[in-house]
């Protein structure tokens, strides 16, 4: 009985922090591209500086008319949403917050993060294929070939620091990180906040949803809710990009006071990140397809490679 | 042949670096964004918002309809006669507007009618917020574009140096006696400075 009360209110905090941190880091990004820009962004919805913005966006699309084109692999098309949504919260479930709160403590979270946040991916073929629009397969196409070159870097960074840690598991990782990972893991953190971006498909790695060149690539098709969950899951997928690298590469919930407070170090670790994610997106255009795929195959599959090998070395020697 | 300025690196780095030290400047600046509807706006001096008449200037000439260039000006009049003031003097004409309309909806803001105004009967005002929902709403009659006069800012300040106003020559001038009191040595010396072109006005 205590068990399933506990599942239910592990789930319950996940979901929470699922519906919660994506509009934090969106209304973050309304705010700090608005600056950067010189401007003031959302001011008025919810009174405080606009604090309600993404809330009220949220209600119009639950009353945008929800279409589904008629050439549309109908099915398939209304589930490309769920697909591309559900993989995040998965994974968030499986994110350390501090030895812990997590929810759900498995022994080799590292792999079911990366795992599961591949899946996502999928949503977005499905949604392309799906559509019956060339606009949207060529987003899909663009989509796939993006995953397919960085989800290798990505996980390579990971697995240099896995062999760093000894351990599959996150919170194992975490608690093996000392500051002396920031020089040693330097690269790896280059590569995977590189990869991480471009698999979140952001700018500057933008190009299955270029808006100047395929319309809105995948989602072109799509309105209302089932596009909000779409821009749902980029955010979220920011946000579990985000902690992971504030766990893997900054230490998780080493700092002041960090056996009471390290959910708080986490977060803010993760906030930083996010912040990050969203600058590189104000300051830098968009890399050409060619261009993407030369950065991914001649500068990070090498640097993680190379990371991986003096990862291995170290491990050697010190041991 | 050398490169000219440009010096592309291997890596676009120092570019790269450029961008993100730029935005993270431009973010630390207060930002450029006027908040209109809450703060007034900042408008410069003879902005054109909407034409404002000074009905008692207005004398009916219809030059202001005439070159306006959209002719959305419309104009009424009729012809008074005043009685003679004096036994045995002349009947005076005069005219009296009844009525003057601008149709905002065709104005296209040239000032023409300001500019051509001989009687000062026309003011620019700065104000703009009178957009409407029925476009035949934006035809102003006569007394709507009295009210615009409360909103006409005063004429800029004269340069230094500058000519006086004539208005203000006019004023100075000493008040004109007839010609049998003068005769009897009451006559003020006239101002030099007003030139004997000026005289017959």
């Amino acid at each position: 009985m205590t068990d399933v009360v506990e599942v239910v209110l592990r789930s319950v905090g996940v979901l929470a922090a699922f519906l919660v941190l994506p509009l934090l880091v969106g209304q973050t990004e309304h705010k700090v591209m608005a600056h950067m820009q010189g401007r003031l962004g959302p001011m008025y919805a919810g009174g405080f500086h606009g604090w309600a913005q993404l809330v009220a966006d949220g209600v119009k699309f639950v009353q945008k008319e929800d279409i589904t084109p008629t050439a549309a692999d109908a099915r398939v098309f209304r589930f490309a949403p769920a697909v591309a949504l559900v993989p995040y919260l998965v994974a968030l479930a499986a994110i350390p917050l501090s030895p812990t709160v997590v929810g759900a403590d498995l022994p080799a979270s590292a792999v079911f993060v990366l795992a599961t946040t591949a899946v996502g991916i999928l949503g977005t073929l499905m949604a392309g294929w799906a559509s019956a629009n060339k606009y949207s397969l060529l987003g899909a196409m663009r989509s796939a070939a993006q995953l397919l070159s960085y989800e290798l870097p990505l996980v390579l960074a990971v697995a240099s620091l896995c062999l760093a840690g000894g351990t599959l598991s996150l919170v194992g990782i975490a608690q093996a990180w000392t500051p002396w990972w920031l020089l040693w893991q330097l690269p790896g953190a280059v590569v995977f906040l590189v990869a991480a971006v471009a698999e979140l498909q952001r700018p500057p790695f933008d190009m299955p949803v270029a808006d100047s060149e395929i319309v809105f690539g995948a989602y072109t098709e799509y309105t209302g809710l089932r596009f909000a969950f779409f821009l749902l899951s980029e955010y979220a997928g920011i946000v579990v990009m985000s902690l992971l690298f504030a766990v893997l590469y900054l230490g998780g919930w080493h700092g002041l006071a960090g056996d009471q407070l390290g959910w708080l170090w986490t977060l803010l670790k993760g906030f930083v990140v996010a912040v990050l994610v969203i600058w590189l997106r104000v300051a830098w255009p968009r890399l050409r397809e060619d261009q993407l795929q030369r950065l991914a195959w001649l500068v990070l599959v090498p640097l993680a490679l190379a990371q991986l090998a003096i990862t291995g070395l170290w491990v050697v020697v010190t041991s | 042949m050398t490169q000219p300025s440009r010096k592309p690196s291997a890596t676009g780095i120092p570019g790269i670096l450029k961008g993100l030290a730029t935005t993270a400047r431009t973010m630390a600046r207060p930002t450029h964004t006027a908040e209109y509807p809450d703060a007034p706006p900042h408008l410069p001096p003879r902005s054109r918002g909407v034409i404002a008449l000074l009905e008692e200037n207005c004398t009916s000439c219809m030059l202001c309809a005439r070159e306006c260039p959209d002719w959305c000006i419309y104009i009424d009049s009729h012809k008074e006669t005043i009685p003679a003031t004096t036994p045995g003097g002349r009947e005076r004409q005069r005219n009296v507007l009844d009525r003057f309309a601008i149709d905002f909806s065709l104005c296209m803001y040239c000032g023409i009618c300001v500019e051509v105004c001989p009687f000062d009967a026309l003011f620019w005002s700065p104000e703009f917020e009178y957009s409407e929902l029925d476009i035949r709403d934006l035809l102003h009659e006569k007394d709507r574009l009295g009210q615009w006069m409360a909103t006409v800012p005063p004429p800029p300040a004269l340069d230094e140096h500058s000519a006086e106003p004539a208005e203000v020559t006019a004023a100075n001038k000493p008040p004109r006696v007839p010609r049998g009191d003068a005769a009897a040595g009451e006559r003020p010396a006239r101002p030099s400075r007003v030139r004997p072109q000026q005289d017959g006005e």
